[in-house]
This record gives structure tokens, C-alpha cells and sequence, in this order.
């Protein structure tokens, strides 16, 4: 872990203008994941602004019907709030998927959409990758390489690394818009798929925020009632991350919609494959993960994407 | 004292506090985390400086230019020691790969340099400003590949005629299965803090199971004295044979120190300690089984490979195969294949583990084939001699026992024998049992009673690495001096006390124990001689001779009485066959779309001779049966073939078991007792629990989906496209 | 998230690269000059010398280190220092000691919850903190009705526990030690 000078600063809007103003600038929340990366040297700022004091913590109603998300809400008071509980259950369902009691009472709804991806080789410095170190190349993409857990679709020939969030593909489901403030005050807000970029010939760019740019919120719309469910397979049967998870809001008149986690380098969504809903699983994958490219060891997410729907909406 | 014969009826065979539940006499200080483990020993060194290490990222070649300067001047840093600065250290026979030194580079993360520094801060982070470059030479990384060229086969050993056998069975059984290598992950990393400041006399805080090997190790290492080095080890966070050898935490922290003049300390980073130190090889293993219409097993052959670096010897898993079932043919061989992967050494049942995740499912299909029930086929062939040595018996052998109370116990006669018959909703529901075998060896060990004002203090350089030592080498000395457990202080796990067996192997209970009766006696003998008396009987804190009666507190009247003795094992073991037994029942749930498999119960039933502490030995048992649930389901140190390296290489990566992994859990002990094995009649238990557990599973996915897997760990993605659904 | 002691707070100037902050461990103040980096593990167990909150893995994927920050459990290797100024925190060290044992201690010891020892003290501040999230009604990933009252399972525990590695695998005796101070603790209340 590099050195770096440290400061707290109570306002977001000039949390973000002196993010902008000190080179090297990172904003750190819970830390869960920034703190890992340091220690590998993989993000490496020269100044830290801590952000905790900023009152983005509470939950408020919007005067659309829906909930205002403080970026720096604990995914465990996210997922046990009364409100997310009740009218946005596949929220609450992903957000205690995710990794362990200890690390959801730190990690902050705004790190949690920051996480990085766990790809064995972007977490291992003496690897070549092309997210760490544009250009360096990709050892995932070597014959021999280890791509169990690794993307199916939406990935390039330079990265095929998965984004591992579980609440962010249950808020893709839930159409949440992200909540931004920018280094002049100015204020956005971006759909998920808006949000995340896709790899590309640039990896390192993993998202639509520019320097300085601060996330304040997520923004739920009203909710849509329906069986709304998260189901997360894994080979552990917890404290691990999804081979493949699967986001499902069924709404009585036989629509709904569908996200799926493990397999992209973003929440996966598209809404021709939701369209496919009352036709199947078989019929909802052949939208989805049309164009599929995975690996000889990772193809089995294929199935298993399918199957966990189907799983889903069986009868039984 | 030697052990000549078989123990008769003795002491231990009336015993108040041997073989009694006892909880652990380090317990309050571990549940209040003031146990004392390596790197905590803040009182012993004086402002000691931190180590960082840097590893190899390449697995095999040549360093050509290491660049320390920049690491030499940042911040803290006191001294910068890299591989090109020092000539490779001599190895130890212990260790394969070289720990520190020199230009070459045999595996990945093959400790290239140390940083030495004020803080952990500021030693890692000038870590990553040492340049290196290197040459680059290929290497040999993929198992499977070398299984494809193997041709020739060193036959460890051929008895009867195994061809003819084949040519001539009724039913054969032919199959190749895979296992994967394993990271012991114990959860306290390889820590040491050195002290080596004048270059001469060396003390080592260190994390080891095995002190007197260590100091060998360390004296070829660096080239000294054994009696110039004195090791500390007496909290151990775990070992599973990762901390039976010199590893490059202690020889990093050594050199540290001598470099300089201050004491230093090194912890192994977690994501470092995978590639780094050593773990278990995977294996590729043939097996083919030849048997009559009745059941019996005419022949067993078995084949196996394992990787090793050049001068190692892999993972042996046939080694079961000799001897655990009957049959008058059998054949086993083992190639360890010269690669470029880390150091594969001993883990936890090393062989047995491996060999028996295979050679029971083998049994599994073989029973199927014969249309048998496989807790009878396996009873049927239950053997009392070493099937390849019929002269040599077992010394005590209930194998048979152990599959009836088990069957009995887990309700095995009420089971669905139909593959794949059993569903409840989406889960379909299987059961499955495995035998367990283990051998159980004895090491001679030493120990040093002194007795003081009725305080017995037991020393000994045995290590209790979560094993439970300090209790039951408790109860032994308390039992054989007639005290309570109250009266007895153990100390472990210090070179400067006499040399014990170590714990590996599963050897550590049964010998250290020994050792211990063995110095009491000797102690004994200090104290009759004391009173003037021929002999004595030690009981309730009084010795008593004839009529006389004299308090324990009052015999050295102020003084120290020490007694110390080894237990020496003796040649008449080697005309016998001394093992452990056990069976294994699993019952699991099976994902009929998914594949997730979580297991629902487990049961094990063990024979294991004398149950020093049916407390500590069920945590043993335990214990590897969680492990064997690891090694079944999930756990798997990934190879890269393309760069020769495990790159899941952390505790997110590599998946032990964790809390929701593991179902309710049983173990039951025989009442056994084994007078070959020790004075107490005692054999090893540690490892008798991951032994065969990792069969069971798989059998039980069998029974559960009628989908047989034969490549370890056993993970949805090998049976989805195969699984029912709806 | 508390703003009551802003006073107390960094001058928001950029500051070199240690900072001196104050926070409350074990019920006792403690004012600390470190490196920014240093994480609240590293500052317990090399600074203080509290060395009961153990480091396994130092990436927050073994909860050996875990301890409560303002009542709630967290990875001591995943935070900085810096960034608890005026928090109360408790280690093993303030949940018990040889002669003060915590119930949930002794309930270890009473079960065989642990064999090695390393991951103990975690499991321990993990184990407390279980009980007391079931009891504020925080669901799990395995609890059947998310917006009931929360059922004392073995399904509950494990899952709640699963964030604390162990390997010597005392997984089983610590289930039942846990179950003891439940039933100890119900007993309690009734009376």
C-alpha cells in the first residue's frame, strides 16, 4: 500500500470538488474492497477523502412513489429496512447473499456499485491485465488459464472479468437509477446500464463517472409489487461469490422481468429476453445470453443461467 | 524406557482421568484470545523490525537483474535482502525447493527477497519498488498431460498375478478419477519473530509442529550448531502438516536479523502462503477392481501420479490400496512426476486422504456392479492380515464393527438403493458411506516431569496445534502420578525441552503421551528411590508403599524432583500392522436443476484403540470430516497451465467449508484398545476423519442423482447437463 | 455515521501522510499517532498490543480479526485506523478475560468450540453478534419470511457464522455452544 495523506470531508458536493482539485484523489466509504486493493498496490491514492461524515445515510421517500438510497446506507441497514423488506424484497434477497455479516455492516450502497472485479488475475499484480494496466494484456485469456468464475457475455478480447455485485443486479431488475453530484455541484442521475461501461477495447473504464464524480444516492423507483426473488448459486453454500445468480420480478399478469450476476461485466439485463418471460427459461437464455462467448471451462454458466430460472419458475 | 511387547493389562486399563472427557486446560486462555501465538509475542524480543517478502512471478528461470535501490531508500526501511545478495541456502532433506537465495527460480512465488523495515506499512509497500527481470524458462505444469505420456509404471509393489486375476474375474471395474491439489489454509499464517542479532546464537518464536526436525533444519540451512538454536513454538494456529518443515517465514526473519542486528519478525501473507509453502498434489489415479460373482475381490490394481518438484516425492495414493481390503492379486504403483508447480509435500493424511477419496468410490461402483449392498461387499472382504503379507496380522482391526454401528446408527438399511430415486421439491436426496483406514506410526518421544511442593510440571517439545496435547498429556501425568488435573502445568512446544515426536502423521497423541508415562515412571522411580522404598503406588496425591503413606507435596521436602525418559518404541511393531479404522455415512441434497449439493448429516464411527479424550479426539474427527467435505465439494488449488501457478491463490479463491457448509454432524468411538501401539493402549485419530469422508459424499451424489463423478472437488459444472430438472 | 464530534475531526487541509486520532477500545481512550495506512487490525495487535483479534488472511476473508465497532461486527483488517476517530470499539480483550469469562466464552470451552485456537476470539465477537441480530429482527440469506419475527435455527446460525473461517472445522461444537447462550439468555429473560 502506497502512502497517502487522508482527510475527512462532511459535504459531497466538496468531498467532490477537492477530489477533483488533489491529484490521485479516491473517496473511501466502508473500504471492504478499496483497503484489499491497496494492500495489492492494484488502486494506489495518494490522497484519501473520507466520505462517512457526508449524512448520506438514510432512506427517504421520493415524490414518485419510490425510495431515495443514501450512498452510504450499510448494505445491511438496506437490506433490513422495513420499507426495502416489504415493497423491494429482491433487494433485501441479493444484499444477504452477498459476502459475509462483518463486511455488509461496512460496505456503503455506493462501494458495493464501485466493487471491482474478482478475477483471479486482476487481483494478482504480476499478472499481465489489461483493466490494471491498459495495454499490458490479459493473462485470462491465455490457453490454460484459469476461467471457471470468469464472463460469458459482454466481455471483449481484452477482458473477460465479471463485476460481482449481487445488489446491483437486483436494482438493474428494479430499474434504480444511480444518483451522482459532480466536482461542480451538479447533480445526475444514470440508469445501471447507463452507469456501467462495458470492457471493450478499454477495461480499465468501468463506469460513466467522470473525475470527481461522486455517487450520493440510488433512486428506487415506485415499486412493482409481483414475486420478486434472488437466487445465488455458488459452489460454498455462502461467503462466496456467484458462479451465477439470477434476479426475478414476476408480476400477476404473467410479465416480469429478469437480471442475471456472475456472468457479465455488469448486472445482465435486456428487456427482449424479459419480454420472453412467459415462454420460459429456455426462451427468456436465447434473448439473454444471445452472443455468448465463454470459455471451454466457463460454458456451463450457460446452463446453469438457464436452469436457475428454471428453477425459479417451477411449480414445485 | 523401551517398548518391547504388547501392553498387558495396566494402569490405563483403570483409569480416573485417561479416557475421561476433559475440556481443554488451554481453553480459557484461547476463548479469551490471550494464547501467545508467533507473531503476537510482543514481550520476548525488544522492538523487533517487520520482514515483507517478495515473491517470484514467473515459475521457473533465472533472475537476471534485481534493482533494490529504490526499496533500499524508501521510508523505514532498514535493510533490503534479495536472492542475488546471498548464495542459495543448503537445503534441508525436508525441503525440496530451496527457501531463499541465488538466481534460480523453481516455482511460483519462490521468495525472491525480503524487505526489512520500521512497520508492516512501510516494508510491503517497499516491497513493490524492487526491479526484477528475468529469463524465462518453460516448465512442466499439466498432470493430465504427463498422465497421457506416462507408458512405464514403477510398480511400488506386485503380489500373486494381477493379469491373470483380471483375465479370469467374473467382474472388473476399470476407471481413471482425479483429484485436485489442496492448500492446508491453516488460519494462522507461517509467523516467526527472529532474534539471530549477533550472527551466532539463533532463537526462532515460530509457528512449527515439529521443533527438534525444525532446528535440524535450520542448523543445515545456515549452517550452524544445532545447539546454538533455541525454538519456540508453543501456540500454534493450525499446521495440517504446512508447518511440519523450515519455511521461508522463519529464514526470511533469520537473515532479517542477522542483516540487522535487531530482532525481526515475518508473517507469510495470506495470498503469498498458496504458491509460497507447500500443499497437497493433486493426483491422477487408475483403478481396476477384479472380483467373483460372490463378492470377493480377486484383484486390486491401482496407479497413480502426483507432481512433485525435482527430489520430491508427491502424494502417494495407493498406499491404502495394499493393505485395506482382502485379495490375493493386487498391484500398486505411483510415478511422482517431476513439474514446476510449488512445493507439493505432506498434508493433513497425506496419501490416505487422496487414495481414499478414490479407492471408495471404486468399492461404491464395484458393489453396484455386483449388485451387493456396499457395507456388506466391504465386510466380505474385511481382512485381520496384510493381505500382501498374510504372516503379518493387524494388532486390533474392527472395521467390520465400525461399517455395522455405523449402518445401524445412521439407519443405512432404510435407504433408497435407486440412483437417482429419491426427490423432495427441487432436492434430489442421497446416501452414500465410505470405509476409512489410516496407519498409525509411532515416533520415540522424550519428556521431563519435575515435581515441586505437589506441582507437577510436564516439558516436552511436543506441539499441540489445536490437537488438544496440552490436555491430554495433562491427564496422562496426573493419571500415572495419581494427581488431579488441577496439579499438573504442561509446557510444549520449546527446544529446550526434550525431543518428542512432533504432530504429524497422526502419530503426536499416542507417542507424546507415551513419552510422558515414560518420564513419570521415570519419576517414579526418583521418588522411591527418595523414600528409601522398593515401590510405590501413586494415588490421590499420596505415594504409598506397604503401610506407609506419603503426600506427593512432601516427598523432596522443598526440593525439585526431576524425572525424564523417552518412550523408545521397539522392532517387535514391525512384524505387525498398527492402522486406524472407520466408516463414513452422508446424507445429501442435490440440486435436481442447479446442482448445488448440501450435505444434510454425517456420521463416522471410528477405531481408533484407546480415547485419550473423547472431547479432544471428537473435535479431531470433526475436524476432518469438515475437511474431507471441503476436499469433496469445493476445495481445489486451480493449476494455470499456462504459467505454471495457482491463481486462486487466497481464502476468496481457494473455497475451504465454511459454517453453512457443514450439516449435523455424529461420531462414535468403538471401545477399543490397541496394547500394540503404546503403554495406553492408544493410536492416532487426527487424521482418521478426512480418510475416505470425501468418498462418501460422492457416493452419496450417486445414490442422490445416478450420475457418477470420479474427478474431484465434485462441482455442479460436471453434472449439470446431466441433472433432471423439473 | 456520527456527526456529533466534528470538533474532533482532521482539519480538512491535506495532511502528511499519519494522523493522530482518538478512539475508545474496551471502554478505554486511546490517542494514536500512525501511518494513514494502518489498518484497525494493525493498530490493535502491533501498537496496542492487543493481540486477541487475530489476522488470517488481512483481506476480509476469514473474519479471524473480527470485532464490533459501535455494537456492530466488522473486519478489523478492512478499516483503517484514521477513520475511527471517537468510535467505541471492543475486541476478545473487552468481551472477557480468564477471570471474567463472557458466557459465550465459556460456552466455547464447555462445547470444544475451537481446537487450534486462531480463529476463536472472532468467532466468539461473530457468535455474540449473531445472537444479537437475530434478536433486531436483521434477516439472513436463509431466513424463510423476510419481514417476520426471525427463528433461532441452525440454519440461522450457520449462515450468520459462515463470515468466520475456520479450518480445524469445530463448526459443529460451535453451533452448540451458540445454542447454549440462546437458551441461557432466553432463560434469563423469562425470569
Amino acid at each position: 500500500m502506497k502512502a497517502f495523506s487522508y482527510e475527512r470531508i462532511d459535504d459531497a458536493a466538496q468531498a467532490a470538488a477537492r477530489a477533483f482539485e488533489v491529484p490521485g484523489s479516491k473517496f473511501i466509504a466502508g473500504g471492504t474492497n478499496l483497503l484489499d486493493l491497496m494492500k495489492h498496490e492494484i488502486e494506489v491514492p495518494a490522497h484519501l477523502i473520507d466520505i462517512n461524515g457526508t449524512g448520506l445515510d438514510d432512506i427517504v421517500a421520493t415524490d414518485e412513489g419510490g425510495l431515495r438510497i443514501g450512498a452510504l446506507v450499510s448494505n445491511t441497514a438496506l437490506g433490513a429496512d422495513e420499507r426495502i423488506k416489504r415493497d423491494y424484497p429482491v433487494l433485501s434477497r441479493a444484499l444477504f447473499a452477498g459476502a459475509s455479516s462483518q463486511l455488509r455492516n461496512k460496505a456503503s450502497t455506493g462501494g458495493n456499485l464501485l466493487q471491482r472485479t474478482r478475477c483471479p488475475y486482476f487481483y494478482d499484480p504480476a499478472m499481465p491485465c489489461n483493466k490494471r494496466e491498459p495495454g499490458a494484456g490479459c493473462a485470462a485469456l491465455d490457453d490454460g488459464a484459469d476461467t471457471r468464475q470468469l464472463g460469458v457475455i459482454g466481455t471483449s478480447d481484452h477482458c473477460i472479468a465479471t463485476h460481482p455485485s449481487d445488489m446491483a443486479v437486483a436494482l438493474r431488475v428494479l430499474d434504480a437509477e444511480v444518483e451522482t453530484v459532480s466536482p461542480e455541484g451538479q447533480t445526475r442521475r444514470l440508469t445501471l446500464d447507463e452507469f456501467y461501461a462495458l470492457p471493450g477495447d478499454t477495461p480499465e473504464v468501468e463506469n460513466a463517472l467522470e473525475p470527481g464524480e461522486i455517487i450520493t444516492g440510488v433512486v428506487l423507483p415506485a415499486p412493482v409489487g409481483g414475486r420478486q426473488r434472488y437466487y445465488k448459486v455458488r459452489d460454498r453454500a455462502s461467503y462466496a461469490f456467484a458462479l451465477v445468480s439470477v434476479a426475478l420480478i414476476e408480476t400477476d399478469d404473467g410479465k416480469g422481468r429478469v437480471a442475471l450476476g456472475g456472468v457479465a461485466p455488469k448486472p445482465w439485463r435486456r428487456e427482449d429476453a424479459d419480454a420472453e418471460l412467459g415462454n420460459g427459461a429456455e426462451a427468456v437464455m436465447a434473448k439473454l445470453l444471445d452472443g455468448a462467448r465463454p470459455t471451454e471451462e466457463n460454458a456451463y454458466k450457460l446452463t446453469l443461467a438457464e436452469r436457475t430460472l428454471a428453477a425459479l419458475l417451477a411449480k414445485e | 524406557m523401551d517398548f518391547n511387547q504388547s501392553a498387558d493389562e495396566n494402569l490405563f486399563d483403570h483409569a480416573r482421568i485417561i479416557g475421561k472427557p476433559h475440556t481443554r486446560v488451554d481453553g480459557a486462555l484461547k476463548v479469551t484470545g490471550t494464547a501467545p501465538y508467533a507473531y503476537e509475542r510482543h514481550n520476548v524480543a525488544e522492538n523487533p523490525l517487520v520482514g515483507y517478502p517478495l515473491g517470484s512471478s514467473i515459475a521457473k528461470g533465472r533472475i537476471t537483474r534485481m534493482d533494490a535501490t529504490a526499496a533500499r531508500s524508501a521510508e523505514g526501511v532498514a535493510a533490503v535482502i534479495t536472492a542475488l545478495d546471498i548464495d542459495e541456502l543448503p537445503r534441508a532433506d525436508s525441503n525440496v525447493a530451496k527457501l531463499f537465495g541465488g538466481e534460480w527460480v523453481e516455482h511460483y512465488h519462490q521468495a525472491i527477497a525480503v524487505v526489512i523495515a520500521d512497520t508492516l506499512e512501510q516494508a510491503r509497500a517497499a516491497t513493490r519498488l524492487i526491479e526484477v527481470e528475468y529469463e524465462e524458462i518453460p516448465g512442466e505444469f499439466d498432470l493430465d498431460d504427463a498422465w497421457k505420456r506416462l507408458q512405464d509404471r514403477d510398480v511400488v509393489s506386485h503380489v500373486g498375478d494381477v493379469d491373470a486375476a483380471f483375465d479370469s474375474a467374473e467382474f472388473t471395474l476399470d476407471e481413471t478419477y482425479h483429484t485436485a491439489s489442496h492448500s492446508h489454509a491453516m488460519m494462522e499464517p507461517h509467523a516467526t519473530i527472529a532474534d539471530w542479532c549477533d550472527g551466532k546464537n539463533m532463537t526462532l518464536w515460530t509457528s512449527n509442529q515439529m521443533i527438534e526436525w525444525t532446528r535440524q533444519a535450520l542448523a543445515t540451512t545456515f549452517e550452524l550448531d544445532a545447539d546454538n538454536i533455541r525454538l519456540e513454538s508453543p501456540y500454534i494456529g493450525g499446521g495440517f502438516g504446512g508447518k511440519l518443515w523450515l519455511r521461508a517465514d522463519a529464514v526470511l526473519a533469520a537473515l532479517g536479523s542477522r542483516e540487522t542486528g535487531r530482532p525481526v519478525k515475518v508473517a507469510l501473507p495470506r495470498p503469498f502462503i498458496f504458491n509460497n509453502a507447500t500443499h497437497r498434489s493433486g493426483t491422477v489415479q487408475r483403478l481396476r477392481i477384479a472380483a467373483n460373482k460372490d463378492g470377493r475381490i480377486t484383484a486390486f490394481d491401482h496407479s497413480a501420479i502426483s507432481h512433485t518438484l525435482p527430489g520430491g516425492s508427491g502424494e502417494d495414493a495407493v498406499n491404502q490400496t495394499r493393505c485395506f481390503y482382502a485379495g490375493e492379486n493386487r498391484r500398486v504403483a505411483h510415478h511422482a512426476i517431476d513439474m514446476n508447480l510449488p512445493e507439493s509435500a505432506d498434508m493433513r493424511a497425506p496419501g490416505e486422504a487422496t487414495g481414499l477419496a478414490v479407492l471408495e468410490i471404486a468399492m461404491d461402483e464395484m458393489a453396484e456392479k455386483l449388485g451387493m449392498d456396499p457395507v456388506e461387499f466391504r465386510i466380505l472382504n474385511d481382512t485381520q492380515v496384510n493381505p500382501e503379507e498374510p504372516s503379518k496380522r493387524y494388532s486390533d482391526r474392527h472395521f467390520v464393527e465400525c461399517l455395522q454401528k455405523g449402518a445401524e446408527t445412521f439407519g443405512w438399511a432404510a435407504r433408497n438403493t435407486t440412483p437417482g430415486g429419491k426427490r423432495e421439491g427441487q432436492w434430489l436426496i442421497g446416501q452414500g458411506m465410505a470405509g476409512a483406514y489410516r496407519g498409525s506410526p509411532t515416533l520415540d518421544s522424550g519428556a521431563r516431569v519435575r515435581l515441586s511442593e505437589g506441582r507437577l510440571i510436564v516439558e516436552t517439545d511436543m506441539t499441540d496445534i489445536g490437537t488438544g496435547s496440552y490436555t491430554i498429556i495433562a491427564q496422562t501425568a496426573a493419571e500415572t502420578m495419581g494427581l488431579e488435573m488441577r496439579d499438573v502445568d504442561v509446557r510444549l512446544g520449546n527446544s529446550a525441552y526434550p525431543s518428542a515426536s512432533g504432530s504429524g502423521g497422526q502419530m503426536g497423541a499416542a507417542s507424546s503421551t507415551a513419552g510422558v508415562y515414560a518420564a513419570c515412571v521415570a519419576l517414579q522411580g526418583e521418588i522411591t528411590k527418595r523414600l528409601g522404598v522398593e515401590s510405590a503406588r501413586f494415588e490421590n496425591g499420596q505415594v504409598v508403599s506397604g503401610d506407609k503413606s506419603v503426600a506427593l507435596r512432601d516427598v523432596a521436602q522443598g526440593e525439585e524432583l526431576v524425572g525424564e525418559d523417552s518412550l523408545h518404541f521397539g522392532d517387535f511393531k514391525d512384524e505387525l500392522e498398527i492402522g486406524t479404522f472407520g466408516a463414513h455415512f452422508v446424507e445429501v441434497a442435490v440440486n435436481a436443476y442447479t446442482g448445488e449439493t448440501r450435505l444434510r448429516r454425517m456420521l463416522s464411527v471410528c477405531d481408533a484403540g484407546r480415547i485419550l479424550n473423547p472431547i479432544t479426539a471428537r473435535s479431531q474427527v470433526l475436524g476432518g470430516m469438515t475437511m474431507s467435505i471441503g476436499a469433496a465439494l469445493t476445495e481445489s488449488l486451480n493449476v494455470d497451465t499456462a504459467r505454471g501457478f495457482f491463481p486462486n491463490h487466497d481464502l476468496a479463491g481457494y473455497e475451504i467449508a465454511v459454517h453453512a457448509d457443514i450439516p449435523d454432524m455424529e461420531v462414535i468411538f468403538l471401545d477399543t484398545q490397541d496394547g500394540a501401539s503404546t503403554p495406553l493402549k492408544a493410536k492416532g485419530v487426527g487424521e482418521l476423519g478426512i480418510c475416505g469422508g470425501a468418498a462418501a459424499v460422492a457416493n452419496a451424489m450417486y445414490n442422490a442423482t445416478g450420475i457418477r463423478l470420479r474427478d474431484y472437488p465434485l462441482t455442479l459444472d460436471r453434472m449439470l447437463d446431466r441433472l433432471p430438472g423439473a | 455515521m456520527n456527526s456529533s464530534n466534528n470538533v474532533e475531526r482532521q482539519t480538512k487541509t491535506v495532511t502528511p501522510n499519519s494522523s493522530t486520532y482518538s478512539l475508545t477500545i474496551n471502554g478505554k481512550r486511546h490517542t494514536l499517532t500512525l501511518d494513514n495506512r494502518t489498518t484497525l487490525l494493525d493498530a490493535l495487535r502491533e501498537h496496542l498490543q492487543l493481540t486477541g483479534s487475530k489476522k488470517g488472511c488481512d483481506h476480509g476473508q476469514c473474519g479471524a480479526c473480527t470485532v464490533s465497532i459501535n455494537g456492530e461486527r466488522v473486519n478489523a483488517c478492512l478499516t483503517l485506523a484514521v477513520m475511527h476517530q471517537g468510535d467505541e470499539i471492543t475486541t476478545i480483550e473487552g468481551v472477557g478475560d480468564v477471570e471474567h469469562m463472557d458466557p459465550m466464552q465459556q460456552a466455547f470451552i464447555d462445547n470444544d468450540a475451537f481446537q487450534c485456537g486462531y480463529c476463536t476470539p472472532g468467532q466468539i465477537c461473530s457468535a455474540k453478534a449473531t445472537l444479537d441480530e437475530i434478536r433486531a429482527g436483521i434477516p439472513s440469506h436463509v431466513t424463510q419470511e423476510l419481514n417476520g419475527p426471525i427463528e433461532l435455527s441452525d440454519a440461522e446460525i450457520r449462515e450468520r457464522m459462515s463470515g468466520n473461517l475456520c479450518r480445524c472445522g469445530a463448526y459443529a461444537n460451535i453451533l452448540k455452544a451458540i445454542h447454549q447462550v440462546a437458551k441461557e439468555q432466553a432463560t434469563e429473560e423469562r425470569s
